[in-house]
């Protein structure tokens, strides 16, 4: 064991001192995984012990919650829908942001700074106000319950992000293999498809991992926009709060098949987590 | 030429799909544009924006919004700090890292399914969270059905999602701090909030910045989470700012009135993003 204050307390102050660094980290992992554990747990009781009181913490688990919700109520359909819309917007993201991102990182032209700004501000902007208008044009267009509408609209919270984690690694290739593929003859496009794309790999993974956690998370324009045939797997998850009776173990594997995807995508990716998050202003 | 092939895309797509519904939004905000009768949508001026100016249900929310802000903010910055300079002591390498990767779970996880997570584990009857309160003899408390606690159950669970946020943004700062300094700081002192506040505090403070103009911003769009949870009530106690424009333009049909709120919010969140992109952006860009 480590001991964690050095050569000032002795031995028993920094034992102490272990066992309370010890027992405030398990303290903090507790905290964090407990709901995850409770939701798991959950979804895997019958409803008589789902709803007996007080909660079951041992109990005999149960598949059937999964076998119900995957096979009698369309949720393996609505994890499809949102396993389209949540790649498609993301290859759609990087096919847009990657030159976009590239063009700000390398080229010189008026405005720049502003076009960058603005980009980024759709940060910030709360999706009910686009909400709302997308709604009455998309039902003039007759695309309501479409994937191809959700797609684009996810583009608003993706586009920003794929092109601020991508420009930010664009800046970081040495300049010099540009000007070292000019003088060999290479126009612009084949500089950055050849040479600049391929070396920005690690922030491109990156910047997809997050435009795919936040479209498959979304919600809010999921219920406004779909009915049916497009409906995601979250607002799925919602239509069954509806009546007295609720379905807490069918609920409970439903929010599992959710968030399970999400949780590795986030594990792989949690390095990256706060750049992504803060879009770069911490470190 | 070639500088449009490269953003001409982007541009256009973000415009197309980003201000030509928001032009749009500011039309319909200035008629009265009902979706039960969109035959006349006559033209009506200023009149939704006073309206909803005036409106106290509007400031209400606002007001519910920003409550919910001062009270779950400050826990997430102090309880994140804790975490953060308990992460960034020595030792018990294994255990920390373990740490740090759960800490990952509360934001990885739709907000959809906090919200539902929520009303399982609140439930009055068959909720574990009433259960445990049991253990140390407090009991059964209605956290749903009743304003206040409702109010306090969505505050804990935005706590519960954001707390590792602000726990990862304050390591990352205090992993900035040069360790010749902070280990002649521990030989000078033995205090370890003299060295908290006088030499890991300015390595922190872009960090806290970043998190208080995210946090305000994330919280003026909290929606998924308290619909689901809550959809807003009992009555209006949980109603905040978003759900209540997504209660007037979809359940109220009132897409006029709705849309000039939704102007409105776009203000103040102009505003802040100002704020925000001055602040963290105008010395990294050259």
């Amino acid at each position: 064991m480590n001991a964690a204050t050095g050569q000032l307390g002795g031995v028993k102050v920094s034992r102490q001192l272990t066992a309370w660094h010890i027992g405030f980290l398990l303290l903090i992992i507790l905290f964090c995984v407990f709901p995850f554990y409770w939701m798991v747990t959950t979804s895997l009781k019958t409803q008589i012990v789902a709803l007996g009181t007080p909660p079951a913490w041992i109990f005999e688990p149960t598949l059937a919650n999964y076998t119900e919700a995957l096979f009698e109520d369309k949720v393996g359909a609505s994890l499809i829908n949102s396993l389209i819309v949540a790649v498609c917007t993301t290859m759609l993201a990087l096919m847009l942001g990657t030159p976009a991102a590239y063009a700000l990182a390398r080229l010189e032209f008026r405005g720049k700074r502003d076009l960058w700004f603005w980009f980024i501000t759709n940060r910030m902007v709360s999706p009910i106000v686009l909400a709302l208008p997308f709604f009455l044009l998309v039902r003039q267009l007759k695309l309501l319950d479409t994937h191809i509408v959700l797609i684009l609209i996810y583009l608003t919270f993706n586009l920003p992000i794929v092109i601020w984690i991508c420009t930010d690694q664009f800046r970081s290739i040495p300049r010099s293999l540009d000007d070292a593929a000019k003088l060999d003859g290479a126009g612009q496009f084949h500089i950055f498809s050849r040479i600049c794309l391929p070396l920005a790999a690690p922030g491109i993974a990156v910047s997809a991992i997050f435009s795919f956690i936040f479209s498959w998370n979304e919600l809010m324009y999921a219920l406004v926009l779909t009915r049916k045939a497009a409906r995601t797997a979250p607002a799925i998850a919602v239509s069954f709060m509806e009546g007295y009776d609720l379905p807490y173990g069918k609920i409970m594997a439903t929010s599992t098949l959710i968030v399970v995807p999400v949780i590795i995508f986030a594990l792989i990716a949690s390095r990256h987590l706060v750049r992504g998050l803060t879009m770069g202003a911490v470190k | 030429m070639t500088i449009f092939a490269f953003l001409g895309p982007a541009v256009v797509t973000l415009l197309a799909i980003g201000i030509v519904p928001l032009g749009f939004a500011l039309y319909t905000s200035f008629h009265r544009y009902q979706l039960t009768n969109l035959k006349k949508t006559p033209f009506i001026g200023f009149d939704n924006y006073v309206t909803v100016l005036t409106d106290q249900a509007f400031w209400q929310a606002m007001g519910r919004t920003m409550t919910f802000l001062l009270m779950a903010l400050p826990l997430q910055i102090v309880l994140g700090l804790l975490i953060a300079l308990l992460l960034h002591q020595p030792g018990l390498s294994l255990l920390k890292t373990l740490c740090r990767l759960s800490l990952v779970i509360p934001m990885a996880t739709t907000y959809a399914v906090v919200g539902l997570l929520g009303q399982v584990m609140f439930n009055i009857k068959y909720g574990v969270i009433n259960q445990m309160l049991g253990w140390i003899g407090i009991g059964a408390i209605n956290w749903i059905g009743d304003p206040t606690n409702a109010f306090i159950a969505i505050a804990f669970w935005d706590v519960w999602q954001w707390t590792p946020f602000c726990a990862l943004v304050f390591l990352a700062g205090l992993s900035t701090v040069p360790a010749e300094i902070e280990e002649a700081a521990k030989l000078d002192t033995n205090s370890w909030w003299e060295i908290v506040r006088h030499i890991q505090l300015p390595f922190l403070m872009p960090g806290l910045t970043a998190i208080l103009i995210l946090r305000t911003a994330d919280t003026l769009k909290l929606f998924d989470m308290v619909f689901t949870m809550t959809r807003g009530g009992p009555g209006s106690s949980t109603e905040l700012i978003s759900l209540m424009i997504q209660r007037v333009g979809f359940r109220g049909f009132d897409q006029g009135l709705a849309s000039a709120q939704a102007v409105i919010l776009l203000i103040i969140t102009i505003i802040l993003s100002q704020l925000y992109i001055r602040h963290f952006y105008s010395e990294a860009q050259r």
